[in-house]
C-alpha cells in the first residue's frame, strides 16, 4: 500500500472516530425548540393557566438552568409566603404591596431584592445576575409572567391571586400555518385584499383613496402608508380606517413587491 | 492590465483573488435600496414596527422625526428563502449550506493568516542566524499557503453570496451597522493580496542586504492587513454573540466603535490569533510528514523532517497558551451573561466541552509523541529518555481526568442505585480535577520539548548541577501547587472555587518562563554531546503530524459549531432572533456530522494544494519530436 493510500485512510479513520464517540460516547440531549409565545385560549381554566406556568418556567423562561439544586441560584420554594416575609425585609427595595407584585417585581426589576449570596460579585447583593425576563433572550409577554406568577404563588400550597386572561393572541398560533407568501405585486393586492378600499392593480375599491397615480409618493413614504398607515393621512379621510396589522401579515418580500407596484404606478 | 498580469506571473491566482474580491462586494451593490449601505429605515414590515417603536423625540440616531438607523427586525418564516435537498444522504439546507461553507472558509483564512506570521518569525531568524536554511524553509511554508489564499477568497465570496441570498434581512441589518467596515474589510483583502504577491514572488530577488529589510517589511505589513482583516470580521462575529452599540431593540446608537469593541471582541481576537498559529503550523506539518514519506533521498527526507519538527514546534507554541485564552474568553462570556455562560460550560453544550477535552488530549499526546520519537535522532541515546515513562504517565493520567464527564452516562435503573455521579470518577468532573489535569498536561508537554532540546547538547558553565536542582525544584513546587490548588478547590464553594484557576494557570507560566531563562542561560555556548540526525526519525512518527492536523481541523470546526450555537434561535443575541425553519440547536451528533463532512472536504482541497505545491516544482523535460 502507498504512502499516500495509507495517510487518506488513516485520516478517515480519524474523522470517523470522533463522530462515532459522540454519538456513542456522549448522551443523547434533544435541545428544545426555539420557545414561541404561549397560547392562552378563551376558556382557559385556572389549573391550565397555573400549567402554562410551569411550563414556561421549565422551558421558555430557562428558570430552571439557575434555580435548580446546583446552587447556582436561590431555590424558589414556598413563594407565596416568602414573598410577603421580603417585603417586611429591611433590604427590600421595591414598591410592591402584596405577594403577585412582589413576585412580578422579582422577575422585571431584579435587584429590588437579592437573597444574600447570590448578588453579582462585589456588590454586596445589592445587584442581582438575573436578567429582566420581560426582554433580552427570555422575552416573556405580560400573560406568560402571569402565568408564572400563578405557578410560583401555587406550587407549594398557595393560593394564587390572578385571574386567568381573557384570550390573548399567540404569536405562534399564526406563524405555524403561514400562507403561502404572494409571487408579485398583484398577488398581494390579491391576497390582501387591498382592491376592496382602494383603486389599484385593476381593481376598483371606494373607501379608501385612489392609488392607480401614487407612484411619484416615493418608496419610503409607501412604505410607511402600509405599515403605520396612520402616520400620515391622505386628504379627506380619517385616521383609523385603514388596518394596521399588515406589518404582522406581510412578509418582507410581499411588502417590497407591493412597494414596487405602487411605485410603478404613475 | 492583462500584460500586467501574465508578466508577473499572477494571472491565474490574481483572477481568481480579484473575482473572489468583486464577490464579496458586489452584493453590497446588488440590494433594493438605493444606497447599499444605507443606515436609513428601509424594506420589511417587521423594520416599521420597532421603528415606530423608537420615535421618541430628541433620541440620537433621529433625523426629521424619523429614526436613522434601523430596529432589528422581527421577522418570518416566509422572510427566508427556503429549499431542502438531499446529497449523498445528508439533509442540505440554506443553514447547512452556509455552516459549511463559512467553516471551510474560516479553517482556510486560519491558515492563511498563520503562516505568514511564523514565516515572518523564521524569516527574521534566517537574518539574525545568516543561514540560509531558515530562509528556504520559510519560502517554502509560504509557498504551501498560496493556493490556501485563493481558495480562502473564493469561499468567502460563495459565503457573502450564500448569506445575501438565504439570510437577506439579517445581512441588511448587519450592514446597516457594519457596512462601513465591510468596504474596509474588502479593501484591506486587496491591499493584504497586493504585499502577499511581492513578498512570495520578491522572495529571491530580495534575498540579502537592504533588499532583505524591505522584503521582512513587506511581511510585516502583510500580517497587518491581515491581523485588521481578522479583527474586523471577529466585530461581526461578536456582535451577533453579544450585541453593543444597539439599543434594546437593536437599533444602532451611531457609534461604530461601540459596536465593534463589544465584550467578547479583544477575547476573541486573541484566543483566534493564537489557536490560528497553533493551527497553521500542523497544517504545514501535515505537508512536511507527507513530503517526509514520499521523500527520494537522504537530503530530501532530512528537510523534511526539520520542516515537520518545526512545525510541530510552532503548532504546540501556540497549543500551550491556548487553553488560558480560552478561559478569558469564556469568563467574558458568563460575565456577559451568565444564561450564556451556564448554557455553555453546564447546560446543553456542556458534552461538548467534554468533547474538546478528548480532541485537545488526542493533540498533545499527538505532539508529545512526535517529540519522544524525535529523541530518536540523536546520534548517541538522549541521556533524558528515561524520563519519558514518566512523562508519558503524568499525560496519560492528565488527559483521562480531563475527560472525566462529572454526570455519567448511565440507564435510569443504574442512576437509581448510584445517583447522577459516580462515587469515585464523579469527583473528577469537576473544575478543580480539570484545571488541575490541563496544567499539569501542559506542563509535561512543555518537558518533553525541553529534554528533547538538552539531550543532544552538554552544558559548559560551572553551576549546570545546580541549575538542574534549581529546575527540578522549581518544577516539583509547582506541581505541588498545582495539585494543592486543586484539592483545595473541593473544600471551599463553587463559586470560590473558580478564582483558583487563575494562581493555578500563572504557576504553570511562571514555572516554564523561569525554566526557559534558566536553561537558556544554562545551555549559553554548550558544546555538542551527539549529532541530530535530521531524517533518522520513524514513519509512525509522522503520522503524529497527520493526527495534530485533522484532529486540529475538526475540533476548530466543533467549536465553531460551539461558538456559533451558543446564539440558540438568535441571528443577534437578544436583538435578533432567527425565525427560520432551522433555527432550532442541533443535537451534538448532527453537528459532528456536519462538522466530518466539512473536514472531508477541507482535507480533500488541502490535498489538492499539496499536490500543487509539489506539482508546481517539477519541470518537464524537452523530449524531440519528429522521429
Amino acid at each position: 500500500m502507498g504512502n499516500f493510500t495509507k495517510i487518506i485512510i488513516f485520516s478517515i479513520l480519524i474523522v470517523l472516530a470522533y463522530p462515532l464517540y459522540v454519538k456513542f460516547g456522549i448522551p443523547k440531549l434533544n435541545p428544545s425548540p426555539p420557545p414561541v409565545e404561549a397560547e392562552i385560549g378563551a376558556n382557559m381554566t385556572m389549573d391550565q393557566f397555573i400549567a402554562l406556568g410551569k411550563k414556561i418556567f421549565d422551558e421558555k423562561g430557562t428558570c430552571t438552568l439557575c434555580h435548580n439544586s446546583l446552587g447556582r441560584a436561590p431555590m424558589l420554594n414556598n413563594q407565596h409566603s416568602v414573598a410577603l416575609d421580603r417585603l417586611k425585609d429591611p433590604r427590600y427595595k421595591g414598591g410592591a404591596k402584596t405577594a403577585e407584585e412582589y413576585l412580578h417585581e422579582s422577575m422585571i426589576k431584579t435587584s429590588a431584592f437579592v437573597v444574600a449570596g447570590f448578588g453579582v460579585k462585589g456588590s454586596n447583593d445589592t445587584q442581582s445576575p438575573m436578567p429582566d425576563v420581560s426582554t433580552g433572550a427570555i422575552g416573556l409577554n405580560p400573560a406568560e409572567i402571569d402565568a408564572v406568577i400563578a405557578y410560583m404563588m401555587t406550587k407549594d400550597g398557595g393560593k394564587t391571586t390572578l385571574t386567568v386572561p381573557t384570550a390573548v393572541p399567540a404569536a405562534g398560533a399564526e406563524e405555524k400555518k403561514p400562507a403561502a407568501p404572494a409571487k408579485t405585486g398583484a398577488e398581494v393586492v390579491k391576497k390582501y385584499g387591498c382592491g376592496g378600499c382602494h383603486v389599484i392593480a385593476g381593481e376598483a375599491g371606494a373607501l379608501g383613496p385612489d392609488l392607480s397615480k401614487i407612484g411619484s409618493k416615493g418608496k419610503d413614504y409607501l412604505r410607511q402608508a402600509v405599515v403605520d398607515p396612520d402616520a400620515v393621512v391622505a386628504k379627506g379621510f380619517d385616521k383609523g380606517m385603514m388596518p394596521t396589522d399588515y406589518k404582522d401579515k406581510m412578509t418582507a418580500g410581499e411588502l417590497e413587491m407591493l412597494v414596487d407596484l405602487m411605485a410603478k404606478s404613475k | 492590465m492583462s500584460f500586467l498580469l501574465r508578466r508577473s506571473g499572477l494571472k491565474g491566482r490574481a483572477a481568481a483573488m480579484l473575482i473572489a474580491g468583486m464577490l464579496l462586494v458586489l452584493p453590497l451593490f446588488l440590494q433594493p435600496s438605493s444606497n447599499p449601505v444605507s443606515k436609513v429605515l428601509s424594506v420589511s414590515a417587521a423594520y416599521a414596527e420597532q421603528a415606530a417603536d423608537a420615535k421618541v423625540e430628541g433620541k440620537e440616531g433621529e433625523k426629521d422625526g424619523k429614526p436613522k438607523f434601523m430596529a432589528a427586525p422581527k421577522l418570518k418564516e416566509g422572510d427566508y428563502p427556503y429549499f431542502k435537498t438531499n446529497i449523498l444522504g445528508l439533509e442540505v439546507t440554506p443553514r447547512i449550506l452556509a455552516w459549511l461553507i463559512a467553516q471551510l472558509h474560516l479553517w482556510f483564512a486560519a491558515f492563511v493568516l498563520a503562516v505568514p506570521i511564523f514565516v515572518l518569525l523564521i524569516e527574521a531568524i534566517g537574518i539574525v542566524t545568516k543561514n540560509d536554511k531558515y530562509d528556504d524553509m520559510a519560502h517554502e511554508f509560504i509557498k504551501v499557503s498560496m493556493t490556501a489564499f485563493s481558495i480562502t477568497s473564493i469561499t468567502g465570496g460563495v459565503l457573502a453570496m450564500v448569506l445575501f441570498n438565504y439570510y437577506p434581512d439579517f445581512m441588511k441589518y448587519l450592514m446597516s451597522i457594519f457596512g462601513d467596515t465591510m468596504i474596509i474589510y474588502a479593501m484591506l483583502f486587496f491591499g493584504e493580496s497586493g504585499c502577499l504577491y511581492i513578498y512570495y514572488y520578491g522572495w529571491d530577488r530580495m534575498r540579502y542586504g537592504t533588499s532583505k529589510w524591505v522584503h521582512l517589511s513587506l511581511g510585516m505589513l502583510l500580517n497587518a492587513f491581515g491581523m485588521t482583516i481578522l479583527f474586523i470580521s471577529n466585530a461581526w462575529t461578536t456582535f451577533m454573540m453579544a450585541p453593543s452599540g444597539v439599543d434594546g431593540m437593536g437599533a444602532f446608537t451611531g457609534n461604530i466603535w461601540e459596536a465593534i469593541r463589544g465584550p467578547l471582541w479583544n477575547p476573541i481576537n486573541l484566543h483566534r490569533f493564537i489557536a490560528n498559529i497553533a493551527y497553521g503550523g500542523s497544517i504545514v506539518g501535515a505537508y512536511a510528514a507527507y513530503k517526509f514519506l514520499a521523500a527520494q533521498s537522504k537530503e530530501e527526507r532530512a528537510h523534511y523532517d526539520w520542516m515537520g519538527y518545526t512545525s510541530n514546534f510552532i503548532a504546540i507554541a501556540g497549543l500551550l497558551p491556548l487553553p488560558f485564552a480560552g478561559y478569558w474568553l469564556t469568563a467574558e462570556m458568563y460575565a456577559y451573561s451568565q444564561q450564556v455562560g451556564i448554557t455553555l460550560m453546564g447546560g446543553l453544550f456542556a458534552w461538548l466541552f467534554i468533547v474538546q477535552a478528548v480532541l485537545i488530549g488526542s493533540l498533545f499526546l499527538a505532539a508529545n509523541y512526535y517529540l519522544w520519537c524525535g529523541m530518536g535522532r540523536s546520534e548517541k541515546p538522549n541521556p533524558y529518555f528515561k524520563y519519558v515513562k514518566y512523562i508519558a504517565f503524568a499525560v496519560v493520567v492528565s488527559f483521562l481526568v480531563w475527560f472525566t464527564p462529572h454526570t455519567l452516562i448511565m440507564t435510569a435503573k443504574e442512576a437509581k442505585i448510584i445517583g447522577s455521579h459516580h462515587p469515585v470518577v464523579g469527583v473528577l468532573g469537576v473544575m478543580s480535577a480539570k484545571n488541575t489535569a490541563v496544567n499539569i498536561l501542559i506542563i509535561a508537554t512543555y518537558l518533553s520539548f525541553m529534554l528533547y532540546r538538552r539531550g543532544d547538547r552538554v552544558p559548559t558553565v560551572g553551576w549546570a548541577k545546580t541549575g538542574d536542582m534549581l529546575q527540578a525544584g522549581l518544577l516539583t513546587a509547582a506541581c505541588i501547587n498545582i495539585l494543592w490548588l486543586g484539592i483545595y478547590g473541593y473544600l471551599i464553594p463553587a463559586n470560590v472555587r473558580i478564582g483558583l484557576s487563575i494562581p493555578q494557570v500563572f504557576t504553570t507560566l511562571l514555572f516554564i518562563i523561569l525554566s526557559v531563562i534558566i536553561d537558556g542561560k544554562m545551555y549559553k555556548g554548550a558544546k555538542a554531546g551527539s549529532v541530530i540526525e535530521w531524517g533518522k526519525m520513524p514513519a509512525r512518527s509522522q503520522y503524529a503530524l497527520f493526527l495534530l492536523a485533522v484532529s486540529f481541523t475538526w475540533l476548530m470546526g466543533l467549536m465553531g459549531f460551539c461558538r456559533s450555537g451558543i446564539r440558540q434561535h438568535w441571528h443577534v443575541y437578544t436583538v435578533m432572533r432567527d425565525n427560520s425553519p432551522d433555527a432550532f440547536t442541533p443535537t451534538l451528533p448532527y453537528a459532528a456530522s456536519v462538522v466530518s463532512v466539512g473536514t472531508v472536504i477541507f482535507m480533500a482541497l488541502v490535498i489538492f494544494i499539496f499536490w500543487l505545491a509539489q506539482f508546481s516544482a517539477k519541470k518537464q523535460k524537452h523530449e524531440a519530436h519528429g522521429h
